[in-house]
Formats: structure tokens, C-alpha cells, sequence
């Protein structure tokens, strides 16, 4: 069977715009949460947010390093951050030059959850305020899902499957599991995947609050908002941002003496059938997404180090961790497990894949990144190693990483050192 | 230079991510700045909304370099 690794990383987070900084700062237990910049949220429930900083910021984000002024102009945040982390992807994994047959078999796979919801809110007020004679002529191409890969595609000309998966907050997973199914299936020997949002935006901060998704009770304290598994928890608090990883055909890399970080050895997909937006309240979903990625990893619970969980600071959080209890029984003393969302917020369609490159980062360091803000772990955390405040060094041989989204659709992915 | 000539040039150099000195008035916006049919709708609703006319589908077909354009808006504003 083909096997698929890992040989590129790319990021743009609240906590930097480079693998390395958005890292260091995640081990040093930094917050990317801060209120609202990018429009004036005065009226909003919620204030807060984890955006990513401007170029000017100690750690902030250029898109002018690898995003075209034009292209810049014409597309939402969502696109420009999952161009620049595909850019990151490419170089890191030396594959920015190909000749004509390697690009005939790379590919992409870079989804999003909700796409360009900034520009469609805009460009609806222009239409209600203008007429449709001022409706910008890329207003469809600069909001559209796919596009990220599109414009990835063109820049780089990678001829390969060219593919996004929507599936809200499960994206990024199911985007890398799915790329990682291409290179198995023989589709392409290299896959761009990953996922990106961009949602920082009223009506995207409106309608989560409406949803009563977000955090709405911190505002006077943005950093301490994200706690997951705390009994102060209250709801997630948005991050953006993207996160894209270069997937190889393992025989492929070595034959090129490509870096390789990890292994993808298991991917499990699971729905709810239960509710719109509140998880099975048994963890039912999610207990079958874990064991399915497991059992196609081949490995057993006791195979695991580490779990960068979905783990929101919802509600939801206690019910995905009563799930893993039960799938790891005795295991469960073993293993870590934490939610990054406590220090970057919830990328949405980004946070799949984001999350999976820091799984990634914690093989290649053996350390795991902490929960921030755990000062008082709600009821049924007991005999679980959730990595309160600060990273832990540990081994770290495997990684599970899930992601659960909106509609109840569950996604779990196992990595692995090579 | 006339001030149509100004503004125009500074729209077409914000929208197309040119540099100003590319942007001469026989400059075509497809074959010398790059521009593809869409960036030049957009270019034309740039126009209309700076100087206020209106730039109907048939004359903006035909607004093919900058010169083309300064002088339909010379010819046409209000």
C-alpha cells in the first residue's frame, strides 16, 4: 500500500505567520485573544476575538511575502491566508520548482468552512446601497471555497486533483484525510492540504453569538476567554487563519530526500444524525470517528501520546472527553491530551489542519502544547492529563487529532513518527 | 498632465498593482499592465464612481489603453 507523509508546514495564526514563531509562542503559553481590531464591534455581544496581527506586530502577517497586490484586492482573508500558508507548505518542503510531470501529479486540497463571508456581507451592502452595477466583477471568484486551491494551483501550476472540502469546523481534518486517500489511491504522488477562515467580520461575530457559539461574557478579558474543560468555560472565541501541510507519497520523498515530519496512518469519519449545531450528547460521533482512525492506523489506544482535542471551551468539550475515556479505558493514564484553541481560538474550517501540524510539531519536539486557562477543571476531567497552563516534554510516538463540526460531522486523524 | 490623466493613472495603479511610471497614456491595460477582461470591468466602475459618469457596455468595450480612457471620461463627464 502507498504510504503518505508529511514533508511541508505552513501557517498563518493569531500567534504568528511562520511555522516556528506561531510554535515557540504556543509552547511559551502565549494567547493570540485580544478585542476586535479589524471593524468597530461596539454594538456586538461579543469583542473578542484571536485575529491575525498586521504586519507590523511582533508577530503579525505580510501578505504582501507571497500574495500578488492584485490578487490581494480581489479575494477575501480567507483565500490570501491559505495562499501564503500553501507558499510556507511548498518551501519548507523545497518543491517550489517542479518540473512538468511532478506538477501533472500534485495536487490540493485546501478548504474552508464558510468562506468569504466578510466579502459577501460588503459587497450585499453595496448592492442594497449601489445597485448591482456596482457589485465588484470578482465578487464571486473572490469568495468561493475552492478558490483557495484555485488560486494556489494557478500560481504554483500543480495539475493534480484539485479539491475543497466544506464541512465547517471538521475542514481541515477532512481535508488532509481525504488528500492523503488521493496519494494513497494513486491520484497524486503530492497533495497541498489544509483548510483557512477568515470570519472576523459583523456578521460573522453576530451570527455565532446569535447561535450562542461564542464567548460573550469575557469581553473585559479576552485572553482568559478560551478555557477549555474549565468550569468558567462559556463558548469558543473566533480565531482565523490557515493551516497547509505538503502530503507525499513516502517512497516519493525518499527518493528525493524530502525532510519527512510524520506519517498520516489513520482517518476516521463519522456523523452525528443528531442536532444542527449541539454534538451527541454521548460523544457517540465522536467516539466512532476516534475508533475508526485508530483501527485503520492499526494501532491501539495505548499507541497514543498525545490528542490535540476539538475541544471548543463549550459545552461540547466535556462530552468529546467522556468519549476518548471510554475508547481508551486503562489507556487514558497514558496519554495527553489538549486544546490549542485555549491560546489561537477556533479557526473553524482552519482548525483541523492547523491543529494537526502542531500534532505534527509535538512528534518532531516531543512536547505538547498546553491548555491555557484551566484553572478549574470542570467535573468528569479527573485522571486525564489535560496539560493545564503549561507544555509538557513527554514522548510523543502518535498523535490523534480531531475535529467535529456543525451538521454533526466528526473527523479524526492519526500521525505517526516515521 | 490634466487631472483626469492623474486620477485615472492612480486608480489603474491601486487596481492593478502596477507601478505609476508603467502606466504611460498609450499603455494598453491587457497587453502592457496585465489587466485581464474582468480587472477591466472593474476598472470601469472604478472610473464611473470617481468622476461620475456612466460607462456603458458598448463604449467600454473599446477603452482598451489609458489614453482611451481619459479621453472618454474628458469627453463625457458632467
Amino acid at each position: 500500500m502507498r504510504r503518505v507523509v508529511v514533508t511541508g508546514l505552513g501557517l498563518v495564526t493569531p500567534l504568528g505567520a511562520d511555522v516556528e514563531t506561531v510554535w515557540k509562542n504556543l509552547i511559551a503559553g502565549k494567547s493570540g485573544a485580544g478585542p476586535i481590531t479589524k471593524f468597530d464591534a461596539s454594538d456586538q455581544k461579543c469583542r473578542i476575538a484571536c485575529e491575525v496581527k498586521p504586519a507590523d506586530h511582533e508577530y503579525g502577517f505580510d501578505p504582501n511575502k507571497r500574495v500578488d497586490h492584485k490578487v490581494q484586492r480581489q479575494v477575501d482573508p480567507f483565500i490570501i491566508y491559505g495562499i501564503d500558508a500553501a507558499g510556507q507548505a511548498l518551501e519548507d518542503a523545497g518543491l517550489t520548482e517542479m518540473d512538468e510531470p511532478t506538477r501533472l501529479r500534485a495536487g490540493c486540497s485546501i478548504g474552508s468552512g464558510i468562506g468569504g463571508l466578510p466579502g459577501i456581507e460588503s459587497e450585499s451592502l453595496i448592492l442594497a446601497e449601489k445597485g448591482p452595477g456596482r457589485v465588484s466583477p470578482h465578487f464571486v471568484h473572490g469568495r468561493l471555497i475552492n478558490l483557495i486551491s484555485g488560486q494556489v494551483s494557478i500560481k504554483y501550476g500543480l495539475m493534480g486533483p484539485n479539491h475543497a472540502v466544506v464541512t465547517a469546523c471538521s475542514t481541515g481534518a477532512h481535508s488532509i484525510g481525504d488528500a492523503a486517500r488521493m496519494i494513497r489511491d494513486d491520484d497524486a504522488d503530492i497533495m497541498l492540504a489544509g483548510g483557512a477562515e477568515g470570519t472576523v467580520c459583523p456578521i460573522g461575530i453576530a451570527g455565532f453569538a446569535q447561535a450562542r457559539a461564542l464567548n460573550c461574557t469575557f469581553n473585559d478579558r479576552p485572553e482568559q476567554a478560551s478555557r477549555p474543560y474549565d468550569k468558567g468555560r462559556d463558548g469558543f472565541v473566533m480565531g482565523e487563519g490557515a493551516g497547509v501541510v505538503v502530503l507525499e507519497e513516502y517512497e516519493h520523498a525518499k527518493a528525493r530526500g524530502a525532510k519527512i515530519y510524520a506519517e498520516v496512518v489513520g482517518y476516521g469519519l463519522s456523523g452525528d444524525a443528531y442536532h444542527v449545531t449541539a454534538p451527541h450528547p454521548d460523544g457517540f460521533g465522536a467516539y466512532r470517528s476516534m475508533e475508526m482512525a485508530l483501527k485503520k492506523a492499526g494501532m491501539q489506544p495505548s499507541d497514543i501520546d498525545y490528542i490535540n482535542a476539538h475541544g471548543t471551551s463549550t459545552m461540547a468539550d466535556t462530552i468529546e472527553l467522556g468519549a476518548v475515556k471510554r475508547l481508551f479505558g486503562d489507556a487514558i493514564g497514558s496519554v495527553s491530551m489538549s486544546s490549542t484553541k485555549s491560546a489561537i481560538g477556533h479557526l473553524l474550517g482552519g482548525a483541523g489542519a492547523v491543529e494537526a501540524i502542531f500534532c505534527i510539531l509535538a512528534i518532531r519536539d516531543q512536547i505538547v502544547p498546553p491548555t491555557l486557562n484551566l484553572d478549574d477543571p470542570d467535573e468528569g476531567t479527573e485522571g486525564v492529563d489535560l496539560v493545564p497552563h503549561v507544555a509538557k516534554k513527554r514522548e510523543v510516538r502518535a498523535c490523534l487529532n480531531n475535529s467535529f463540526g456543525f451538521g454533526g460531522t466528526n473527523a479524526s486523524l492519526v500521525l505517526k513518527k516515521v | 498632465m490634466s487631472d483626469t490623466a492623474d486620477r485615472v493613472k492612480k486608480i489603474v495603479v491601486e487596481h492593478l498593482g502596477v507601478e505609476a511610471d508603467k502606466v504611460t497614456e498609450d499603455a494598453s491595460f491587457i497587453d502592457d499592465l496585465g489587466a485581464d477582461s474582468l480587472d477591466i470591468v472593474e476598472l470601469v466602475m472604478a472610473f464611473e464612481e470617481e468622476f461620475g459618469v456612466e460607462i456603458p457596455d458598448d463604449a467600454a468595450e473599446k477603452i482598451a489603453t489609458v489614453s482611451d480612457a481619459i479621453k472618454y471620461i474628458d469627453e463625457n463627464k458632467g
